[in-house]
């Protein structure tokens, strides 16, 4: 069907008529070149998911690398932490998860760690995660007119040990928010968190009626409810949407640390 | 074949010039397998339907019943394989009781053939052909724009690389029907785990000169695991603003009552 | 959606022109007898196609001198969809009704040119597809198999009914952690605290409440049933710009329809 219409290109006539009905290709009928350009940039696919809590923070991504229907590999993280004193990230304390392009994810990953790592050196401290939030939104905006094309999400604990989650467009722009679903899935999975974890649309049951009945009020939740809630989106967003899949990776950034999970995800 | 309303074509075609979306048709980008035995003949396909990159049908059946010994796999656009195949299995039911013949797969094919030739590809279908008629065993790939193909072992669709790959490896000429079944499975699971556009379960048809056995869900390698947590609401967790109970009782039986009402707020509720 | 000898459908209630609303109560639900039809996409071909499809009800209403079955309305919208395969009607049907006589749930849904997606569980369409897919497959469970008598032997029954009693009362949530109910149960006046009852706790009592929570309330019957239909619908156009205002729910059961307008946001 869509193969049928999508060889229609777009008319621009200035009035609604029949005589816009398009012929199959008029850029050849007309004797006008077609134009064939290198394209930078590729979709791979794949998803994110972070959330904020009282005093930790979850990242989640799933593993999967895809270019069209093909998968490269069934394990390529997209989360990593950011910032450490060495190359293992042992003592790192920022997580940073990147989905959209790849290439571009690995390449700001390394500019942010070497930004993070210059900033321990000068001034002899980590860099908090508030400061490496708005370096990352600079990063990204100073590539305004070729930008690297992902969705990023950072996430930390704040200097008041509270969790704290930024998430990104892939020009720079920025905020700080109690969670965010990124990449091919995150219109799946996004309603599924505004539902669980702000309680969107919740009421108190029997307090009132019609338009007088309370909102659920908002509370944070604990750790463990918020790897329930990761495990289960990711197995809605697998169930539904083609290029996520095979394997999830979990960082939970508490004071103690980052700690990181692996859960297989459906692989078909 | 009654034929296509097109009355609405020049009308979708100005609306998409305008830039409406044009909406978007389920393909099942699917991988189909098809493999001769001694005695026989065995097809399989998996059971995903997508819609872009969204799964709009986890297990849909992409086994078609044309005649009792000729099934047809099919892949391409969702709708075309279903009223391709139904299309054909009416006029071949047909042929065949007026002719007072068994049906034989390459009248089938010839017909499925003509008629796709016959919309210049048009309509998306791309059907592996298969089964058991007085002359033998049969195996046949027709493709949207009507070529064809005659092989002992066959893949389409979006996994077919994948599938083949697993019969150019594994086949070897005279198979039991076990190892048929056994090597199509084995080419569907390629195609579903390795193509984005084939997923969840493996069907298998085992066409025989006695009997056609249908397997639906033959190996089901994807189910889905448990869920951690109950998502079921406390009753009133949904803020209501009117509420009205329609009994069977009130429902005419053969006749529609519409209440007409002068003005006001009333929910209009048809019957 | 499907539930327990009943099935719901759902509609928001927006008509828009691209990022312009329209009208803020332009319902797509049409009923047909025992048969509800929900139509999104170009709203000409919703009110055109509803149009067809009542004429064409009618007409086998007057032929058989009986309502159409949901399953037989399912191929009718096929066919009449795919009568057009080269002029498509811009819509995406759903198709929600109960079979008349074994009264078993039965649901369906199309792509514009009459694809039928039989599903046992729940069908979208619309703008807010990916966000409908989302929140359904996350918050939708089967009707799975009922509490058997298996789980009041595992438990001294003195246990067993007065969790029952909890959940009835409201005093617990669905929500609450298996190990807080634990907790209510291990500190209240009963005498559940000897040796002999807390081995049985660690054994099972944990992995029953996650896994079967939801059956000691009769999950998917109607009541659940809006509730998980009208929070996926709600959640879902909240993250569609061009859907929501509002919603029409109904519940279809053996002998009544309920229709519901919800409180959606008004932007």
């Amino acid at each position: 069907m869509s193969a049928l219409f999508s060889q229609n290109p777009l008319m621009n006539g200035p009035n609604y008529s029949f005589s816009d009905t398009p012929v199959s290709h008029p850029n050849e009928a007309h004797g006008e070149l077609r134009e064939h350009r290198f394209n930078p940039y590729t979709d791979n696919g794949g998803s994110t998911l972070a959330i904020a809590g009282a005093d930790f923070a979850i990242v989640a991504g799933d593993t999967r690398l895809t270019s069209g229907y093909s998968i490269h590999t069934r394990y390529s993280p997209k989360v990593f932490k950011i910032g450490g004193t060495t190359a293992d990230q042992k003592d790192a304390t920022i997580v940073l998860s990147v989905v959209g392009f790849a290439a571009d994810g690995t390449a700001l990953r390394e500019r942010l760690d070497a930004a993070c790592k210059m900033y321990r050196y000068r001034h002899g401290k980590p860099m908090s995660v508030n400061a490496a939030a708005k370096r990352l939104s600079t990063m990204l905006y100073q590539k305004r007119f070729f930008p690297y094309y992902v969705y990023a999400i950072l996430a930390g604990l704040d200097e008041e040990g509270k969790g704290a989650v930024y998430s990104y467009d892939p020009v720079g722009s920025y905020e700080r928010e109690m969670c965010r679903a990124g990449g091919a899935a995150a219109s799946l999975i996004m309603p599924f968190l505004d539902n669980q974890v702000n309680f969107k649309n919740q009421h108190i049951p029997g307090s009132g009626e019609g338009h007088a009945i309370q909102e659920r009020e908002k509370k944070p939740l604990l750790r463990e409810q918020v790897e329930i809630l990761v495990k289960d989106a990711f197995d809605g967003a697998v169930e539904r949407h083609i290029e996520v899949g095979d394997g999830l990776q979990m960082m939970v950034i508490t004071s103690q640390g980052v700690e990181e999970h692996y859960l297989p995800l459906k692989k078909d | 074949m009654p034929g296509f309303d097109f009355s609405n074509y020049n009308r979708n075609a100005a609306l998409h010039a305008r830039g409406v979306p044009l909406p978007k048709a389920t393909s099942t980008g699917t991988t189909i397998v098809g493999c001769i035995f001694d005695g026989g003949v065995v097809i399989a396909a998996d059971t995903r339907a997508t819609s872009g990159p969204i799964v709009a049908d986890k297990n849909c059946e992409k086994l078609h019943y044309i005649a009792p010994q000729i099934w047809c796999a099919g892949a391409g656009t969702a709708a075309d394989t279903e009223f391709t195949t139904s299309l054909i299995s009416s006029q071949l039911e047909l042929h065949s009781l007026s002719t007072d013949r068994k049906p034989r797969v390459v009248t089938c094919m010839t017909m499925l053939k003509q008629h796709l030739f016959r919309y210049q590809g048009h309509i998306g279908a791309y059907l592996v052909v298969a089964g058991v008629d007085p002359t033998g065993t049969h195996l046949f790939t027709v493709h949207a724009h009507g070529s064809t193909d005659k092989l002992p072992y066959v893949t389409m669709g979006s996994g077919s690389l994948a599938a083949m790959s697993v019969f150019e490896t594994q086949w070897k000429g005279s198979l039991t029907e076990q190892d048929a079944v056994n090597l199509c499975s084995e080419a569907i699971q390629a195609g579903i785990f390795n193509d984005l556009g084939s997923g969840s379960n493996v069907d298998v048809a085992i066409i025989t000169k006695d009997k056609t056995t249908l397997k639906r869900n033959h190996i089901k390698p994807n189910e889905r695991s448990k869920k951690l947590k109950s998502y079921a609401f406390e009753r009133g967790t949904t803020a209501v603003l009117k509420e009205k109970i329609i009994t069977k009782k009130e429902l005419g039986r053969f006749v529609d009552i519409e209440e007409v009402e002068p003005e006001g707020e009333k929910m209009d509720v048809d019957t | 959606m499907v539930g327990k000898d009943c099935v719901a459908i759902a509609c928001d209630l927006r008509l828009g022109l691209q990022a312009l609303t329209v009208s803020n109560n332009f319902p797509k639900i049409f009923q047909y007898g025992d048969v509800l039809l929900g139509l999104t996409g170009l709203a000409t071909d919703v009110a055109t196609v509803s149009d067809l499809f009542r004429y064409k009800v009618n007409m086998y209403r007057l032929r058989e001198e009986r309502n159409i079955a949901p399953s037989t309305f399912a191929n009718l919208v096929s066919s009449s969809l795919y009568e057009r395969r080269f002029g498509p009607y811009f819509v995406s049907p759903v198709v929600a009704g109960l079979d008349q006589k074994t009264g078993k749930p039965f649901i369906c849904g199309f792509d514009s040119i009459g694809c039928i997606d039989f599903a046992k569980d729940f069908i979208v369409s619309g703008t807010a597809t990916e966000q409908l897919f989302g929140m359904c497959e996350s918050l939708w469970e089967p009707d799975m198999v009922r509490l058997d008598l298996d789980f009041r032997t595992l438990f001294p029954p003195g246990i067993f009914f007065y969790m029952m009693i909890l959940l009835k009362n409201g005093q617990l949530n669905h929500d609450v952690e298996c190990s807080t109910i634990m907790h209510i149960i291990c500190t209240s006046d009963l005498n559940f605290t000897n040796a002999s009852y807390q081995s049985t706790f660690a054994t099972g009592f944990d992995e029953f409440f996650a896994n079967n929570l939801n059956l000691l309330d009769d999950l998917q019957c109607p009541e659940d049933l809006f509730e998980t239909i009208s929070q996926a619908l709600l959640n879902a156009v909240d993250r569609d710009a061009l859907s929501g205002w509002g919603a029409h729910v109904y519940i279809i059961e053996k002998d009544k329809v309920t229709k519901r307008l919800l409180k959606g946001r008004q932007d």
